[in-house]
């Protein structure tokens, strides 16, 4: 288990390292901030006296450097706009992204959870049909256009629900479900699919042959074996979810980091961008960490390494 | 997975595969029967095609005519509609039907470019990871792993912050964030491929590597290449329906299907109709679309796992 651990460890340090290298490089590399603050107009000898101003005179790897060692202190230099550090902006944005995507995480189960199970034990049947049919329909629908139809329907129409902002469990509703509503065709297929797996399984046959109800056999045989597969892929869609999360946030008007972003970057505020990325970034890989050690601790054939 | 067969014109003699005997026409009618779904929606799909190609010629207006006389109207089934406009008319009058059959073009052409770009750069990278193994394979996937980690939306978004919006970065933008997802695929593919006897032949006939991953390998990744590449239209055109809806795609007054369903988030408290129609012609493309890849990868391979 430790050096299950371990090899996760170092995995992750190169991952992060490639990750800062992303957002370095987003900046540095493909665009010019020095053309991003001065006015167009301004001189030859303006540039070049605000290049060296913010030291992007200096070898690329310099100013890799510095900006890394800022970075790891939390230090992503000041908003442009907001005339606060970057960092407190983004973290104070974090906790209705994070409230957001435990919501839609939910949502997902709780639709995916049920309709999974029944498809696997009808299979081919009409509920299983219409399963496959909802998935796949699911998966072909745009988050944001299913948000502005829900605002249409149950916001403008209904008035039942407000259309968008945070606070109350109203506020959750709409864009739980949206951001649910597209994770929830991929954990229902593999909810089915795992579940098909293990009860074909000898073990299966036995608690069966034992004379064992059968919904004791499915939840307290088949399920635990057939979350892994689903534990498994949920820990990797996470950044996916993360960035359904996103799309959900600018529809909904909701105060997370991904408006937060969005804004950024038609304010042209680089510091927050790079902040909002690294960070949402870290948060995905401590996600998948975790997810990976998880599933270490409930399949021991996977520490193994098999 | 069964070889498909090396393209016809090559010298060597092991290049060349034994022809597969034709099915007898009775099972080509059996089998066109069981992808019914999937030939219903290539037909949908030819027709979206055909009209985003023959726009100029089948759509009733100009779709950047203002006509502020007949602003927000709503469809021909409404009270107050008209004929004229079936889909109604925007927020200065602009045709919808027509704008709708216009932005099919944006969206066709970003999703093949950039999947085009994709495919290639992720199955040149997955055969030289696959087939080379060592530090090339390393060095590989850990790129494939931490772009994976990353949301596509996130790095999209902060790209195009950089670049500044408009049709090619968009293309190159949707194209190079989203070749790890080939890269993994044939990975694995081609790991499996280089033990098979016909390499190992070419290999001991003095080959080169070049010759044996292009014209040995790869031939046999077609349809796993393919299939991954029509899903990942359906993808793109989600993303780039998204960038262009936060303004931060295709600019305005080009119509595309993202740029008119942002516009028409403003008008939904009336007028519904301006952000209906776009969105349900991205569902209805991504759907057909979805539904053809996965009867495709049935038809071409049932094993496939993807």
């Amino acid at each position: 288990m430790r050096r299950y651990i371990a090899r996760q460890i170092v995995q992750l340090v190169v991952v992060i390292f490639g990750i800062s290298i992303l957002s370095f490089g987003i900046l540095h590399v493909i665009g010019d901030p020095v053309l991003l603050l001065l006015p167009q107009n301004a001189g030859k000898e303006e540039f070049e006296r605000y290049r060296h101003l913010l030291g992007l005179d200096r070898p690329l790897y310099m100013q890799y450097w510095s900006f890394a060692s800022r970075a790891v202190q939390g230090d992503f230099g000041q908003s442009w706009y907001g005339n606060a550090p970057a960092f407190r902006l983004v973290i104070e944005r974090m906790p209705p992204t994070i409230y957001l995507t435990l919501a839609g995480l939910l949502v997902a189960l709780l639709i995916a959870l049920p309709l999974g199970t029944i498809a696997a034990l009808k299979r081919h049947s009409f509920v299983d049909t219409l399963c496959t049919m909802v998935a796949v329909a699911g998966q072909a629908l745009p988050i944001f256009w299913l948000g502005i139809m829900l605002i249409i329907v149950f916001a403008v129409q209904l008035r039942l629900l407000p259309a968008s902002g945070y606070g109350t469990w109203q506020h959750f509703l709409m864009p739980s479900f949206c951001l649910g509503a597209a994770l929830a065709p991929i954990t229902m297929r593999l909810v089915r699919s795992g579940l098909i797996e293990v009860m074909s399984m000898d073990y299966i046959k036995t608690a069966r042959a034992k004379g064992m109800l059968e919904w004791r056999v499915v939840v307290k045989h088949a399920f635990r074996n057939a979350c892994i597969p689903v534990i498994t892929v949920l820990g990797l869609q996470f950044g996916q979810l993360l960035g359904g999360a996103i799309i959900t946030e600018t529809v909904f008007a909701w105060p997370g980091v991904a408006t937060l972003t969005v804004d950024s970057i038609r304010n042209q505020d680089f510091p927050v961008v790079q902040c909002a990325v690294v960070l949402l970034a870290l948060l995905i890989v401590a996600v998948n960490l975790l997810v990976d050690i998880l599933v270490g601790f409930i399949d021991p054939r996977v520490r193994a390494g098999v | 997975m069964s070889a498909v067969g090396a393209p016809s014109g090559v010298a060597l003699g092991a290049d060349r595969v034994a022809p597969m005997p034709a099915p007898p026409t009775g099972m080509w009618w059996r089998q066109l029967r069981r992808l019914k779904w999937g030939v219903g929606a290539g037909i949908v799909l030819l027709v979206i095609v055909l009209a985003a190609v023959l726009a100029p010629w089948i759509s009733p207006h100009d779709p950047l005519v203002v006509d502020i006389r007949h602003r927000l109207a709503p469809p021909a089934w409404m009270t107050g509609g008209t004929q004229e406009h079936p889909l109604g008319t925007d927020q200065i009058g602009r045709d919808l039907l027509s704008r709708v059959i216009y932005g099919g073009r944006v969206s066709l052409i970003v999703g093949v470019s950039s999947v085009l770009l994709s495919s290639t750069i992720g199955i040149l990278l997955g055969l030289a990871a696959g087939y080379f193994g060592g530090k090339v394979d390393w060095i590989i996937m850990t790129v494939v792993n931490v772009v994976l980690t990353f949301p596509f939306v996130l790095l999209a978004l902060a790209v195009i912050a950089v670049l500044g919006p408009s049709l090619p970065n968009m293309i190159a933008v949707l194209g190079i964030a989203g070749w790890p997802i080939y890269t993994r695929v044939i990975r694995a593919e081609t790991l499996a491929l280089k033990e098979r006897e016909f390499v190992t032949a070419g290999r001991a006939l003095g080959m080169s590597h070049l010759r044996l991953i292009f014209r040995q390998i790869l031939p046999n990744l077609v349809s796993a290449g393919v299939v991954i590449a029509t899903l990942q239209v359906a993808q793109v055109i989600v993303l780039e329906s998204f960038l262009s809806f936060l303004g931060l795609g295709v600019q305005p007054p080009i119509p595309a299907w993202g740029n008119m369903l942002g516009e028409g988030r403003v008008y939904m408290l009336n007028s519904w109709w301006i952000a209906a129609f776009p969105g349900a012609a991205i569902f209805v493309t991504t759907l057909v679309i979805n539904l053809m890849g996965n009867a495709l990868r049935d038809w071409l391979d049932p094993h496939m796992k993807l």
